[in-house]
């Protein structure tokens, strides 16, 4: 690496310019294949349904915070590419964010995303707030237009905990980068139609963090349920749902143990009704 | 035509020395030692927004003294290289050495091309598993590298310092202890010199934190440990 130009006598590479806190727009200068939009592409090709898919995440606030959550499955076509996928991260002390869509590009955008908020956090001596964290990645996702278009879309989830109102907050994005503050609770990728039905019953305001936890994991075994491109709870290998909380304490994830209790519950009491806990008539 | 002065290069050398060594004995000096459980970084700096002492990566932590823009650029340069090679390879792939070389070589560069070298002087620090597997790194403005043990201290009066700690560092401290330590070889740059929890910058890299172990310490919790290392 060069660290310095002998003709002008200054820092060049990676010591010029602290113009920028921004880790992606630096690497677009400094080495733009690294970025995910910087890939030159081949022309009106579509990519087929055999590169993976990740697929169900939900979220829910709870007072003072929120809970997410996403199966561990990943599809190509009809196969199942892996079955004990992560799609769920913390992407700074303060919050969460989770994927669906190509899992590839997806878990890319997660890492630089992670790093983007560590190297404004360190250059500047602060944290972004939510609404700036989610809109860099409003930002990331637009980079992404392109590759979308050609059938790799990646849709994130953001969740992330207000310091200044306590609360937690959650934001949803389509494919051309468009950022939509959801209330109480969101639900996207494959499996998300019939997650957010579950959800719509199950949610109250004064869900428990525990108890968000578990409308989390009665939606995603809802989704399971109908789509066959969201995995539910693997009861004989204990494979179960990633599932975290971020509140003032920060990211949380739940113990393997934790969820697998919860998952068994939800399966135990499917036993006796498949369809789950039943909401009052009137 | 006529002829330019002549300077002999080593002449040329010993002036930017002599130049870079004034201008750092100017400013107040930094400590930074092993404890028990990592890193210790201790600065006699009452601002709360301009650092000497700041986080690079997971396990590594920069500190320096001299002049505050020449130094910063190097922090802000440390922590790009940090973040593009963490992001490129691995997380654990990012290591003091690394960086430690990368500030020589800029380091080295800047003092023998350009007519004004950096009046700076740096520790890069990097905790390990326990303390043999500590790292630091002390860095002069012409790009020499020095691998410390135990002790470094930097700045003005870095000789009075680093007496001060030669005959009170212990090996293996507990945290309180270390910081008592630390501040009695600051208050050693002027005979009359007592620092207070606010006029102190103090941080650790604690081996025993998870992911990000590098740590600022508030003035109140200086407060505290110096309370403690007293009774």
């Amino acid at each position: 690496m060069a660290s310095h130009d002998p003709h002008s006598g200054r820092l060049a590479g990676l010591f010029a310019s602290p113009d920028t806190s921004s880790f992606s727009e630096f690497l677009g200068g400094y080495s733009p294949e690294l970025l995910p939009g910087g890939r030159s592409l081949p022309r009106a090709v579509t990519a087929g349904d055999e590169i993976p898919h990740g697929t169900t995440i939900v979220a829910v606030t709870f007072a003072g915070g929120v809970v997410m959550a996403g199966d561990r499955r990943a599809t190509s076509g009809n196969v199942i590419a892996q079955r004990d996928i992560e799609k769920v991260f913390r992407a700074d002390e303060f919050s969460a964010i989770a994927i669906a869509g190509t899992a590839g590009l997806g878990i890319e955008m997660v890492r630089l995303f992670q790093v983007e908020l560590e190297h404004y956090e360190k250059r500047e001596g602060r944290t972004l707030s939510v609404e700036g964290k989610a809109n860099r990645l409003a930002t990331m996702v637009r980079g992404n237009l392109g590759l979308a278009m050609q059938g790799l879309a990646v849709v994130p989830l953001f969740a992330g905990y207000d310091e200044a109102r306590d609360v937690g907050r959650i934001f949803s994005y389509d494919p051309a980068g468009g950022r939509y503050e959801e209330r109480e609770f969101h639900a996207i990728g494959s499996g998300s139609v019939f997650a957010r039905g579950s959800l719509k019953k199950l949610y109250r305001p004064e869900l428990s963090a525990e108890d968000a936890a578990l409308v989390c994991v009665q939606a995603l075994y809802d989704a399971a349920d109908d789509d066959s491109a969201t995995g539910g709870p693997d009861l004989t290998r204990g494979i179960f749902p990633v599932v975290a909380a971020v509140t003032s304490e920060g990211y949380r994830r739940f113990g393997e143990d934790d969820v697998g209790a919860l998952a068994r519950s939800v399966v135990e009491a499917r036993h006796e009704s498949p369809g789950g806990p039943s909401a009052p008539l009137r | 035509m006529s002829m330019p002065f002549y300077v002999s290069p080593e002449q040329q050398m010993k002036d930017k020395a002599d130049y870079a060594r004034k201008g750092i004995a100017r400013g107040r000096s930094v400590v930074v030692l092993q404890y028990a459980d990592g890193i210790l970084f201790v600065a006699d700096n009452p601002s709360r927004a301009l650092h000497k002492i700041s986080e690079i990566y997971d396990r590594i932590a920069f500190a320096a003294v001299g002049k505050y823009n020449e130094f910063e650029n190097l922090r802000l340069g440390g922590v790009r290289y940090a973040d593009v090679n963490g992001y490129q390879y691995d997380r654990r792939d990012v290591t003091a050495r690394g960086l430690a070389n990368v500030y020589a070589q800029s380091l080295g560069t800047i003092f023998t091309e350009t007519n004004k070298p950096y009046e700076v002087e740096l520790v890069v620090a990097e905790v390990g598993e326990d303390a043999d597997t500590d790292q630091i790194y002390r860095l002069t403005f012409d790009g020499s590298v020095a691998d410390e043990h135990g002790y470094v201290a930097m700045g003005g009066q870095a000789e009075a310092v680093a007496q001060s700690l030669k005959d009170a560092y212990r090996e293996g401290a507990a945290l309180p202890d270390a910081l008592r330590t630390a501040v009695r070889a600051l208050e050693a740059q002027d005979a009359d010199r007592r620092l207070v929890a606010a006029s102190l910058e103090v941080a650790v890299l604690d081996r025993h934190r998870e992911h990000r172990l590098f740590r600022r310490l508030p003035a109140a919790r200086i407060e505290e440990l110096l309370a403690q290392s007293a009774s």
